[in-house]
């Protein structure tokens, strides 16, 4: 018997909620994975059609042409608080924004804190890439110290510019955050990890059990000038340390919950 | 119905809720927190969303989200608070959805006082935020017309997709007067086909303004400007006093206007054969009747509580053919009758011109009284 | 060992960052030097098929969800 004859199964596929589209993100962004497990997310739920996410400004400002879901476009930041119209207005629709790290950390931080503190039950998946990709690689709040962006030439000097802002930490303080977590896409198993995440998020949304965030340690190989292998290994060595991967904020309820 | 002794930031809010407000965010500021602190009590008891934001600049943002929708949603704040939400209204016009907002307006600029103001004229009337786009503008003079003016700007909006602006002065605002309100209407029960809702069968709705290919956005561009043409042929309002005979015509809006309508009556009684054109809609302008006064008067006073912002738009409907004079007090002082009755009395006794600029001649007048 | 499974890349999708590549744990994967996409890359695909377990590693680092996974189901086909 030739291979040609054995039946097969089809373990892993391109999932339905993901647009046809090709994306207009560099190769090896990790951006087009967030993407792929936030749509595998939505499909195994089947959630597809009672879902309504809002895109942000950044690299993923043309997020919404990706998924084959209900869209709204924020302005930079504003995406919690777009998502927090929509959702108190459709209570049973699940809400998700989809968030970089200047949208959220820097312009957006009262939005986010806003929305946290409520304890708005919307789900907020936050790419943490160390630098403002769309355009063109500035320093943003979690650039690490000593690294050079096109706003921090020589490295980022903590007298002149400050401190990375660790986000999962700053919103785990919050009594209204039900579920903060901290993951990467570095490699497969953090990827499985992360895929994880994702779905209680959306379950913790589903059982209504308030705001929930999950930050993912991503690459950007066009900004940080290294090939994509090369960025994984430097979200290994340098991001991990100072943005530690974990769960920051489990809820009671939330806890109990995924037992 | 029975009318009720109520103050206008309330009465606004009650009638906005008789409306079919669906959902409300906003956030505390001088003076018209009487607004929010209603509907903070008002829209939990009827089972529709309340949100007291972070900042203007959050509640702009919910309301945009809200608007994607289709449901009707207002949020409500004063200058310095509306100037933060120019991001936000520049965003729901580029993407062409429906909501209301309630400007009352305070002294400034800057922080400014609580006092009332009509100094929010050009940030309001001439869009504000960045980008091409208009927003209809109305202008009530009294509670009564505040209320009458809220369930209009919510039909409005949602006829036209244009963001429909209620601009009251500080003063309309904190006053109390006998208002009726309307009868509930139900909450709608259809949303438009453009909103958000959940892509049922493969059908997905994209709500953005986000158009990289400029000629594409021009295409934008011109729909919206088609839409305001059809907006001002269809939407224009307007409240004529003792215009049949007119020889001099006060313009103003809002408490400016009613100062000036008890000026022209004092006038009328001196033997002055003047009138007052209030408009009620700011945007779109009543070009057409000032037009047609300019025909017929001979001369135009224009009273606003700013520094003579209608006045241009005034002026360029008149365009130099007749004299346009402009009495204006500034900074969240409210002016007396017996201000604008002295500036009535003066154009129709002293030689005028077409020459030069009445803001000019005011500001010199001006100086002199504060001394 | 006879293969276990083996995979498809959709070269429409595939930007040759090289994440398959690197992480297959058989060596499955190159990309391929003798041909171009549409959008002008060289896109992954299999040199050493019958290596390749169907573990689906590849296609969960794929950042463009470009890769199908297969697996044998040998005991459906002896039955």
């Amino acid at each position: 018997m030739t291979l040609a004859d054995v039946p097969t199964k089809v373990v892993y596929s391109r999932p339905e909620s993901l647009d046809d589209r090709v994306t207009h993100y560099c190769p090896g962004c990790t951006h087009g994975i967030a993407h792929r497990l936030v749509a595998e997310v939505l499909d195994e739920m089947g959630i597809v059609e009672n879902t309504i996410g809002v895109a942000s400004v950044g690299c993923s400002v043309f997020s919404y042409n990706y998924f084959n879901v209900d869209f709204v476009e924020a302005a930079h930041g504003r995406a919690p608080a777009m998502a927090t119209g929509i959702k108190r207005v459709y209570p049973d629709h699940f809400v998700f924004t989809y968030q970089g790290d200047g949208d959220l950390a820097s312009i957006g931080m009262g939005e986010i804190v806003g929305a946290a503190s409520r304890g708005e039950k919307i789900t907020v998946i936050f790419l943490n890439n160390a630098n403002y990709g769309m355009t063109g690689g500035q320093m943003a709040p979690t650039t690490l110290p000593g690294q050079k962006t096109t706003s921090s030439p020589t490295g980022r000097d903590v007298n002149r510019q400050g401190y990375p802002i660790q986000t999962a930490e700053l919103l785990s303080t919050l009594e209204g955050a039900s579920y903060v977590v901290r993951r990467s896409l570095h490699n497969s198993r953090e990827v499985r990890r992360a895929k994880q995440a994702i779905r209680t998020a959306f379950e913790v949304q589903k059982a209504g059990l308030g705001f929930s965030l999950v930050e993912l340690l991503s690459t950007c190989p066009t900004n940080w000038a290294m090939t994509p292998v090369e960025a994984r290994e430097w979200v290994e060595e340098r991001m991990i340390p100072v943005y530690p991967l974990g769960d920051y904020k489990v809820s009671a309820a939330v806890a109990a919950l995924k037992k | 119905m029975t009318k009720q002794l109520i103050k206008g930031n309330t009465a606004v809010a009650e009638a906005a809720l008789r409306a079919g407000l669906e959902a409300y965010f906003g956030y505390p500021i001088t003076p018209q927190t009487e607004l929010l602190e209603h509907l903070s009590a008002r829209m939990p008891e009827l089972g529709r969303p309340f949100v007291q934001a972070e900042s203007e600049l959050g509640a702009i943002n919910m309301v945009y989200g809200a608007a994607c929708t289709g449901k009707r949603v207002m949020t409500s704040s004063s200058s310095p608070g509306v100037s933060l939400m120019m991001e936000g209204l520049s965003y729901i016009a580029g993407t062409e959805v429906p909501m209301v907002l309630v400007d009352v307006v305070r002294g400034g600029p800057g922080l400014g006082n609580i006092a009332p103001a009509q100094g929010d004229y050009n940030q309001i009337v001439h869009g504000g935020g960045h980008g091409d786009y208009r927003m209809i503008v109305l202008a009530p003079a009294s509670v009564q017309e505040a209320v009458d003016l809220t369930a209009l700007a919510f039909d409005l909006t949602e006829k036209y997709r244009t963001i429909t602006t209620i601009m009251m002065d500080g003063s309309i605002g904190q006053m109390m007067e006998p208002a009726e309100l309307p009868p509930f209407q139900p909450l709608k029960e259809e949303v438009p086909d453009w909103a958000v809702r959940g892509a049922k069968n493969g059908e997905k709705h994209l709500l953005t303004s986000i158009n990289l290919d400029a000629p594409a956005q021009e295409v934008m561009n011109v729909r919206l400007m088609t839409r305001w043409e059809e907006i001002e042929a269809n939407e224009v309002r307007w409240k004529g006093y003792y215009l049949d005979d007119a020889e001099y015509v006060v313009v103003g809006f809002g408490t400016a206007g009613r100062i000036s309508l008890s000026a022209v009556r004092a006038a009328r009684e001196q033997g002055i054969k003047v009138g007052l054109l209030r408009p009620i809609t700011l945007a779109p302008f009543p070009a057409e009747i000032l037009n047609e006064l300019t025909e017929k008067v001979k001369a135009f006073l224009v009273v606003e509580m700013n520094a003579g912002q209608m006045l241009e738009d005034v002026r360029l409907v008149v365009r130099g053919r007749k004299p346009v004079e402009f009495f204006g007090r500034m900074g969240g002082v409210v002016p007396f009758p017996d201000e604008v009755l002295t500036e009535i009395k003066r154009l129709a006794t002293e030689p005028l011109t077409t020459e030069g600029h009445p803001r000019d001649r005011w500001l010199a007048r001006l100086r002199e009284t504060l001394g | 060992m006879p293969a276990k499974g083996y995979i498809e890349v959709n070269e429409l999708y595939c930007k040759a960052c090289q994440l398959c590549v690197t992480d297959c744990p058989h060596d499955v994967l190159a990309l391929d030097m003798d041909h171009l996409t549409p959008k002008g890359y060289h896109p992954a695909h299999m040199v050493n098929p019958e290596a390749c377990t169907g573990c689906g590693i590849c296609a969960v680092v794929c950042p463009d969800a470009a890769i199908t996974v297969y697996r044998y189901d040998r005991q459906k086909a002896e039955a």
